[in-house]
């Protein structure tokens, strides 16, 4: 009866995503039109004679992410060890302003660093996108490494410095190996955030023609229809993600119970 | 000079220099750019103008009303669909694998437009019409696993000896569930509560496509106003609904706070 | 006929407690109680009567059950097979809320959203009392556990000693018949831990409640008790009076558990003449039978050292001397390789040649529970057995046929460990050590589940990973 429940919550929720995977499977150009079966799409996808525009704003969304993700990483892991080592007062102040980014509306935080673009006169392109990006991200990266620090044995800092390293040495040699899997996961946190990020980008991005893949969607739904093409690109990215969670899981499962073995 | 920069960045607490200047540039000034051009005009001086122009405006006050009576909608209908499933994935006793909870955050992870195209895709296929209800379904499809999270989460970390604790005081099922399990995810239960109203209140692209243009929420009417450059009114308007959202966040801080206050210190 | 069954009760209840005990002061019976995880057993026939009124502690390493033998009182679990009764009512599928028992948790479980009041109230308002009596029992509880004026305070504004206390009153308020409480003082410093335990014994003597209690800590035991009972590997190990479980451990686990203790493999020559240390001995205990292998404990504070003299039954040098405040603590090695530990107000400082003496009635005898390792095995061919789930080699068995099951048999010394777990044919880890004076007797717990003993000189530490071999002519196989 609870597992029912479960199952048809499920369902609901993943009836639209199989919509569009059966229907990338067709060559109709309308969603809904079911024209037989046909791998059509998917090869006019990867044959490159979709509108050129399709993939550079796919190469532009990774490249945009790729950059934010890593920036933020860097700065946020930095960060996280200074503020951690802050007086609580300022701690606080810090980690009230870090909230911001991440409790605001994208709408918000999109106009605002629209506002700042455009009061400096800053052209807006792909630099600016990418600091929106990290703007919104890096908030995320403190916060997976802060538990992180705070399990850290607070003297391990120390005892580099006193065995002779110099503060980066221990950075690198030290701290960074402690906090490493807050890093990763506040990476690929930010990664996943950047590419499905629209609304930010959206008033970052400028009109000098740069799209990526989600303000390219939303030009194209205005138009009033959806490339077709579409359909087996976000059916392979859907797989992809389900593919790669359920490995990252299934190892993280053996790992538990490896380690009470 | 090496000796002067080493020594300053033997400090660790100075590590956090170069993100507090981010911060307040990427941060802080832009929200005070906000505030300023919500209380100037083109020209740059002082005025109410705008404010008085969104007062007098049924239109736009309608929309703003609106906009949240939808989030509202959207917000409860999310809680009494995802809590039970929260509960369900939680409890050990129906024996759910992490695999099913990871089905419930995976969409998470798709884009949200895409999501929303495929829930018109879907709703064209039913012959379901593109209107209120269209909106608020999808809208509900979009944010579920945003409030199945958070309770999930927090149901998941609770002690289960104060369960145990409400039993041994005479406790039946029913009560030591309003009793004490209830009462203990609220913290999960607001922040599910902020994690879905806040998009739906803000949205503006997915009532666009879920509604064909018909409805407009007040996100759209901000982003219009922007784009059509009139950033003075724009940035009025995105002033008061950072004013709703800080009051949300801040409601959310207090009914949190309240059990969690030991807890900090 | 019934007459006979009550009289087999009795003569039950005799064999079980050490003393006479009455049906109607039995407030709760636990009689044969199995829990399986799975195929493990952590509770073994289980067999325990509590008389109303009494302080009982349940004792135990971590992981011998204890704990899970509470929780089937309280309710918690289930008993896989047994009957537990509570006040002379049949319980063992009871949930707990319908239980006359309130338990105290080890870390506490105290509501974080409820303050002091509501917390203690919890039970009150779940029986719909009037809010005026809730108040005035809160009030009293309150009092009682010495936290008058806190009814406001958030829980989790109190100090761990706080904390324990509002637990402790959230379970008295609701009057139960037996109050369970599992290890309550764990997470207490010591200062603290020591003034609760007096604490709590003032609270048994006024509440007139019975109070069973779970610790692993023996010297809380022994303060607080009217009867202990000991636990291991899911079995009650021994029940009795604090004084009875000092002095009179019924083995060496017992022994070596509660207190400080020499252990020592002896030889029970005939009635009130034991022989171990190379020595032979006069003590107190009899009808061993004759030269039949016995442990021997002697209390470190039980051994008296002096100058070397004529009234010394063993003498020794002093290897080490450690002043532990109020009395000395010196290791005496004979010249034959025993070690003693010995307790004094005196100090000999290490090397001083010094005699000891032991009075008969210190010198504990016991059973033991094997002389040797006992498997369950099976003939592969003439020179191959199997048992814990490996082919050993052996010596040229004749007059058995092949397939059938023997049981083979290993003495403790012929076990032979290996720090390469690759080495061994048979791998397992160290659970237990026990120091025999001149040797160790380890607990191996094999990757077959099942238990092997081995007697050492080399040191182990609990939890090693070992390899095990057996030489072929050290295994013995008998007809089964």
């Amino acid at each position: 009866m609870a597992k029912a429940y479960l199952w048809l919550l499920l369902v609901l929720l993943y009836a639209p995503i199989l919509i569009i995977m059966i229907f990338s499977f067709t060559e109709a150009k309308v969603l809904g039109n079911w024209t037989g079966f046909s791998t059509k799409l998917y090869s006019s996808l990867f044959a490159g004679n979709v509108q050129h525009s399709l993939i550079s704003a796919l190469w532009n969304t990774f490249a945009i992410a790729m950059l934010a993700a890593t920036i933020s990483t860097l700065l946020g892991s930095i960060a996280a060890i200074g503020i951690f080592n802050l007086r609580s007062g300022a701690r606080q102040t810090i980690n009230f302003v870090n909230a911001i980014p991440m409790m605001n509306a994208d709408i918000i935080t999109g106009i605002s660093l629209f506002l700042l673009f455009v009061s400096f006169g800053i052209s807006q392109g792909f630099t600016t996108v990418v600091l929106a990006h990290i703007t919104f991200c890096t908030p995320y990266v403190v916060l997976s490494v802060m538990p992180r620090l705070k399990k850290m044995n607070q003297n391990v800092y120390e005892a580099a410095l006193d065995l002779g390293a110099t503060p980066f040495q221990a950075l690198h040699k030290v701290i960074f190996p402690e906090i490493r899997p807050g890093m990763i996961s506040g990476f690929i946190l930010a990664f996943t955030l950047s590419i499905d990020d629209f609304a930010v980008t959206i008033f970052t991005i400028g009109n000098e023609g740069l799209e990526t893949l989600s303000t390219f969607i939303y030009a194209d739904a205005r138009k009033g229809g959806l490339t077709p093409e579409l359909r087996p690109l976000s059916t392979i990215i859907f797989v992809t993600v389900l593919v790669l969670l359920i490995v990252i899981n299934k190892r993280a499962e053996k790992q538990k119970t490896d380690k009470i073995r | 000079m090496i000796n002067k920069f080493s020594a300053f960045f033997m400090r660790r607490k100075n590590w956090a220099i170069p993100y507090v200047v981010f911060l307040a540039i990427f941060v802080v000034m832009p929200l005070l750019l906000i505030v300023f051009y919500a209380f100037t005009d083109a020209e740059g001086t002082l005025t109410m103008a705008n404010f008085r122009k969104f007062m007098l405006h049924p239109e736009a006050i309608n929309t703003f009303v609106y906009s949240i009576g939808i989030a509202i909608i959207t917000t409860l209908t999310c809680l009494v669909l995802g809590y039970p499933a929260a509960y369900i994935l939680s409890h050990s006793h129906f024996n759910t694998s992490r695999t099913m909870v990871m089905l419930f955050i995976l969409p998470m992870w798709v884009n949200i437009l895409i999501r929303t195209l495929a829930t018109v895709a879907l709703f064209d296929f039913l012959n379901f019409p593109l209107g209120e209800g269209a909106l608020i379904f999808g809208m509900v499809y979009n944010f579920l696993p945003f409030m199945i999270y958070p309770i999930y989460n927090t149901l998941q970390k609770m002690d289960p000896s104060l369960v145990e604790a409400a039993q041994d005081l005479g406790a039946n099922p029913f009560q030591v569930f309003v009793k004490t399990i209830f009462p203990l995810s609220m913290p999960g239960v607001t922040s599910g509560i902020v994690m879905v109203f806040m998009p739906t209140v803000s949205t503006f692209a997915i009532a666009e496509l879920l509604t064909m243009n018909n409805i407009k929420l007040f996100g759209t009417t901000v982003q219009e106003n922007i784009n059509n450059g009139m950033w003075n009114y724009g940035a009025a308007l995105s002033l008061i609904m950072l004013i709703l959202i800080g009051v949300t966040v801040l409601f959310s801080n207090e009914s949190d706070g309240a059990s969690n206050e030991g807890g900090v210190i | 006929m019934p007459l006979f069954r009550e009289a087999y009760g009795l003569l039950f209840n005799l064999i079980v407690w050490g003393y006479i005990m009455q049906k109607s002061d039995c407030i709760i019976s636990v009689e044969h109680v199995y829990k399986y995880y799975g195929e493990k057993a952590v509770l073994n026939d289980v067999n325990l009567f509590v008389r109303k009124g009494e302080f009982v502690t349940i004792l135990g390493p971590s992981g011998c059950g204890k704990t899970t033998l509470l929780r089937l009182i309280a309710g918690f679990q289930t008993a896989s097979e047994g009957e537990i009764s509570i006040a002379g009512m049949e319980i063992t599928q009871t949930p707990p809320h319908k239980r006359p028992v309130n338990t105290v948790f080890q870390k506490y479980a105290l509501f974080p959203h409820l303050n002091v009041f509501n917390n203690i109230a919890f039970g009150l308002k779940l029986k719909k009392m009037p809010s005026a009596t809730i108040e005035k029992k809160v009030k009293q509880a309150l009092k009682m556990v010495g936290m008058t004026d806190y009814e406001d305070r958030d829980v989790d504004s109190l100090s761990g000693g706080q904390q324990q206390r509002v637990a402790i009153a959230r379970a008295i308020v609701n009057e139960p018949e037996v109050l369970l409480l599992d290890e309550p003082l764990a997470a207490l410093d010591l200062k603290m831990r020591k003034d609760m335990q007096m604490e709590l014994k003032e609270m048994h003597k006024s509440l007139g409640i019975t109070f069973v209690y779970v610790t692993h800590d023996q010297e809380e035991a022994l303060t607080l008790s009217d009867t202990i009972v000991v636990m291991s590997e899911g079995k009650i190990q021994q029940i009795g009076t604090p004084m009875d479980i000092y002095n009179e451990p019924i083995n060496s686990f017992v022994a070596d558990f509660i207190g400080e203790s020499n252990i020592l493999n002896g030889v029970m020559i005939k009635d009130k003449r034991v022989s171990f240390a190379g020595h032979e001995f006069e003590c107190v205990d009899e009808g061993f039978g004759e030269n039949a292998p016995v442990d021997v404990v002697i209390r470190p504070e039980d051994i008296y050292i002096f100058e070397p003299s004529e009234a010394a039954m063993l003498t020794g040098t002093v290897t080490s001397s450690i002043f532990k405040g109020v009395h000395f603590e010196m290791m005496v090695q004979t010249p034959n390789g025993y070690e003693f530990m010995v307790q004094d107000y005196h100090c000999f400082e290490a090397g001083a040649e010094v005699g000891l003496l032991v009075k008969p009635f210190d010198i504990h005898v016991m059973k033991k529970e094997r002389t040797c390792n006992t498997f369950d095995g099976k003939l592969v061919d003439s020179t191959h057995v199997e048992f814990l789930g490996c082919v050993f080699e052996c010596k040229e068995v004749t007059g058995i046929e092949p397939e059938t099951p023997v049981k083979v048999e290993i003495d403790f010394q012929d076990v032979i460990l290996e720090d390469n777990e690759e080495d061994g044919k048979l791998t397992g880890a160290v659970k237990f050590i026990l120091y025999k004076g001149n040797h160790y007797h380890l607990t191996v717990f094999t990757d077959w589940d099942e238990d092997i003993f081995v007697d050492t000189n080399d040191v182990w530490d609990d939890g090693d990973r070992v390899g095990i071999t057996i030489a072929p002519e050290n295994i013995r196989i008998v007809h089964s």
